[in-house]
């Protein structure tokens, strides 16, 4: 085509809502809300209660969402750099948030595994608990960026050994943590009636804003995801960067693994975080990042974790069997991935045209 | 239809949103023709093919196919191929995993069930039959691009083509390789077949083609008998204009005399691990100096030894005098060295990326991780270069890969203008992008040298490097083999240099 005669294209503002990245998750929490506006509107009622211990807390589904939608969303934040940078996805993340909680416990706790006091303090032991995921994250980004072996086939050895090696870690002992201070990280803090997981998310999207805004870490993941050999003689080391994805992903899994324990205060090797590398992987997705890598938008991906926690949610409220679990989500996944596909947006978008034939000739003139 | 006419096309009309893409085109394509189909780039030479071969469907016209009383309708490219119209692209649409005979045979099998014996052997005539020096059972992906080329030229002759549309076959292959391609061009010709040839390269069609078609903004300019249309009146009716603008570039740079001032770049028996014979190179302030050869002559590998894009195995480099340690682009870029490569798509875009992304990337890799540009400054930096280079892109947030080939091209020429280099390095900027552009980049370079950036240049076009370089370097077989300044600075000398003893000067 004749570039010189290439126009601006001008497209309206509807359509350029269906080819926003961001149109699929805020379509998707849509639906999902108007729907439990007309089955039950109770779903969006939030009430302040008071808890056993007689602090006051906030009550609701939505509150529920925001709250167990945490562990998720912080993945998300890693799995959309990992997926952008490497075009391939960690499986492990479940079996790393085991491996992260178990080392947490087996600080907290030292030998004994019911000791009435904390052997460490907690940041400590969250500190070690970081320094082995990000290792393990280490561990994976080496074998996808040096040795270029498939992210999803790197990340299988942890996802299957992990689990047995957060057990080998306490002798496959269940440490339980007494100590009251290390359950405020994953239920609430006395007088806040706020699930705390919400804001240890909130405070890791700020860093990751941050870390986007004020590094040019955005610019070279997307850069070596896209093009390697480009990216390679603009200087950069794609190698590195990749590898450096994995150990922020590593951080994001020990973060995660310390609220999950902490919801409990204390593990169950083969159950804490299962399958959530799957609804980590789905997140991405959602958000509209292409999972073969390239550019992503983060705030999608956050909002496509919420979703998943939302539909979650809303499927336990509707009395659906936990092993009838994924089977629903199975449909509503399969939806959302016809609507984010491309072609569909074109569809979608041309439709949009048409109803508005006024605007698309203005367009063309 | 005329009598001995396989396809004519006349009146084609197609309009995209916003452009008129083919205005009242006609076509004719003879029996036993090579058909040069020429145009700069977006004079709707691809549109034509692509309403021939249904890929794009047209909005007026007709097409008449010899056997076919009426007009015919091309709505898809299965119902091209079913009327024997068969193109071999650029890029080579066959299954790389496959053997040479599958790609033949694949998804026209007539049984359910193959005799693999029957489908080799069958493969191995046809390839003899056609000059083609490959075995059936090896697989695609092990041989040259030359190969593969031709293995998608048999599969197409082998469906009964009639209309053979070769688009821009000849852009990866050397000279050897296309002259192999030529001979079975000509042997397809003698059968009958009418070729369509689309290509850059000037000679090759007055090398090969009987009849040229030439498209000016997307309409016909005229069809022309070779014989009738010299070369330079070729290249003035696809620019629609008098050559006096190619004319303005003469190299009257000073050759470099002055031996005593210190390179900027000075490199001694480098090497890479891409096999070039370690090799010694220097450039001075406001030189344009060039490699030039054949094309896999190692011509390429020396520049990028110079920016250690790849591995560099040994050698010593000063810069002003001063000894540095260049293994990696990043020590390059440091030193201010920047480096166009030669596979613009491979190499130089990030596709999926913004104008403006592409544009500041190098200088943001200078500049540091954590210092980026904001917004602001990177729209900035990238509107400059827009407008200095003119790059036709419709904003700065436009992905590069929508944008023309020479666009593109400007775009990293904008990316390593911004990192303000000393020392520039262009490996083939004006390859498969359009004549105007090609004047345009050579225009710049020239500017920038008198300004004092050293450029190091290398072109495929031999005439392109005798207007810019005031010191050819002359590669063959991987090894520098001359050096060619002032008076020497003719395509004889340079023929008979890159030839060496084995081949007289022509």
């Amino acid at each position: 085509m004749p570039s010189n005669a290439l126009k601006p294209p001008k497209t309206s503002k509807i359509p350029n809502i269906f080819r926003n990245q961001i149109f699929i998750p805020i379509a998707a929490l849509l639906i999902l809300a108007v729907f439990n506006l007309i089955a039950d509107p109770t779903f969006f009622r939030i009430t302040l209660d008071q808890n056993s211990n007689g602090d006051p807390v906030l009550n609701g589904y939505i509150i529920t969402v925001i709250d167990y939608g945490s562990e998720l969303a912080i993945l998300a934040l890693g799995m959309t750099l990992v997926t952008a940078a490497s075009g391939g996805q960690d499986i492990s993340v479940g079996a790393g948030i085991a491996i992260a909680g178990s080392v947490l416990l087996r600080v907290l706790c030292g030998a004994d595994s019911r000791s009435a006091e904390l052997q460490a303090p907690i940041i400590v032991g969250f500190l070690a608990s970081c320094l082995v995921a990000m290792i393990f994250g280490a561990f994976n980004g080496s074998l996808v960026a040096f040795f270029k072996i498939q992210p999803m086939v790197a990340t299988l050895i942890l996802f299957t050994a992990g689990r047995s090696i957060a057990a080998w870690i306490n002798h496959n002992e269940l440490p339980i943590v007494s100590d009251e201070t290390f359950s405020y990280f994953g239920n609430y803090i006395p007088g806040i009636p706020v699930p705390t997981p919400f804001f240890i998310a909130v405070a890791c999207f700020i860093i990751m804003w941050a870390l986007l805004k004020f590094t040019t870490l955005g610019l070279y993941v997307q850069s070596v995801g896209i093009n390697e050999k480009t990216s390679r003689l603009n200087g950069l080391n794609p190698e590195l960067i990749k590898l450096l994805t994995y150990v922020i992903l590593g951080v994001c899994v020990a973060i995660a693994g310390f609220i999950k324990v902490s919801r409990l205060s204390t593990i169950n090797y083969s159950v804490i975080a299962k399958d959530i590398e799957m609804d980590a992987i789905l997140a991405v997705a959602l958000g509209g990042n292409a999972l073969s890598g390239g550019k992503f938008s983060m705030g999608s991906s956050i909002l496509g974790a919420y979703v998943i926690q939302f539909l979650t949610t809303t499927l336990y409220k509707f009395d659906v069997k936990s092993d009838a679990l994924p089977a629903y989500k199975a449909v509503v996944v399969i939806l959302l991935v016809i609507m984010s596909a491309p072609a569909v947006r074109e569809k979608l978008s041309r439709l949009a045209k048409k109803l508005h034939p006024a605007k698309a000739a203005a367009e063309n003139s | 239809m005329r009598e001995n006419s396989l396809l004519e096309m006349r009146g084609i009309y197609k309009t995209f949103p916003g452009v008129k893409a083919l205005q009242n085109v006609d076509f004719t394509l003879c029996e036993g023709e090579i058909h040069a189909l020429m145009g700069e780039n977006g004079a709707g030479k691809s549109t034509l093919i692509k309403v021939l071969t249904g890929v794009h469907v047209k909005d007026g016209g007709e097409i008449f196919v010899k056997g076919h009383a009426n007009a015919v309708s091309i709505n898809s490219p299965k119902q091209a191929q079913a009327l024997g119209i068969s193109t071999v692209y650029q890029e080579i649409s066959l299954c790389p995993n496959l053997s040479v005979a599958e790609n033949i045979f694949l998804g026209r099998s007539e049984n359910r069930i193959i005799s693999w014996r029957k489908m080799n052997k069958r493969a191995d005539e046809l390839l003899k039959e056609l000059g083609i020096n490959v075995k059936a059972t090896r697989q695609l992906a092990s041989c040259s691009i030359a190969v593969q080329q031709m293995v998608a030229i048999a599969r197409a002759v082998d469906m009964d083509c009639s209309v053979l549309i070769l688009d821009e076959p000849t852009s990866s292959l050397d000279e050897s390789e296309v002259a192999k391609l030529f001979v079975l061009m000509r042997k397809l010709k003698a059968r009958g077949v009418g070729i369509i040839f689309v290509t850059h390269f000037l000679d090759q069609v007055y090398e090969v083609c009987d009849k040229i078609t030439v498209l000016r903004d997307g309409k016909l300019v005229g069809e022309f008998e070779i014989e009738n249309l010299p070369r330079l009146q070729l290249v003035s009716k696809m620019l629609g204009k008098e050559l006096d603008d190619m004319a303005d570039i003469k190299n009257d740079a000073p050759a470099y005399t002055s031996k005593d001032e210190v390179p900027v770049y000075e490199g001694r028996g480098l090497c890479s691990d891409e096999g070039i014979s370690p090799f010694d190179f220097n450039i001075r302030r406001g030189e344009i100096n060039g490699f030039t050869g054949l094309l896999g002559s190692g011509r390429s590998e020396c520049v990028r030894t110079i920016f250690g894009a790849d591995k560099v195995t040994g050698g010593t480099v000063k810069m002003n005098g001063k000894e540095v340690k260049i293994t990696k682009p990043i020590h390059a870029m440091k030193q201010g060295i920047a480096y166009l490569p030669e596979d613009r798509k491979r190499d130089g875009i990030v596709g999926d990326l913004s104008v403006r992304d592409n544009i500041i990337l190098a200088l943001q890799v200078k500049t540091g991780f954590f210092k980026p540009f904001s917004k602001a400054k990177a729209t900035e930096f990238a509107n400059k270069y827009i407008e200095l280079l003119d790059i036709k892109t419709a904003s700065v947030n436009t992905p590069i890969k929508s944008l023309s080939g020479g666009n593109q091209q400007k775009v990293i020429l904008a990316r390593w203008l911004l990192t303000d280099p000393k020392y520039l390095i262009l490996d083939e900027p004006t390859r498969g992008i359009d004549v105007g552009t090609k004047v345009d980049i050579q225009k710049l370079m020239l500017k920038l040298a008198s300004e004092g950036m050293s450029v190091t240049f290398i072109s495929s076009e031999t005439d392109e490097m005798l207007r810019t370089c005031s010191r050819l370097l002359v590669m063959r077989d991987r090894k520098l083999v001359g050096e060619l300044t002032g008076d020497q600075l003719t395509q004889n000398t340079i023929m008979a240099t890159i030839a060496g003893g084995e081949k007289n000067a022509e």
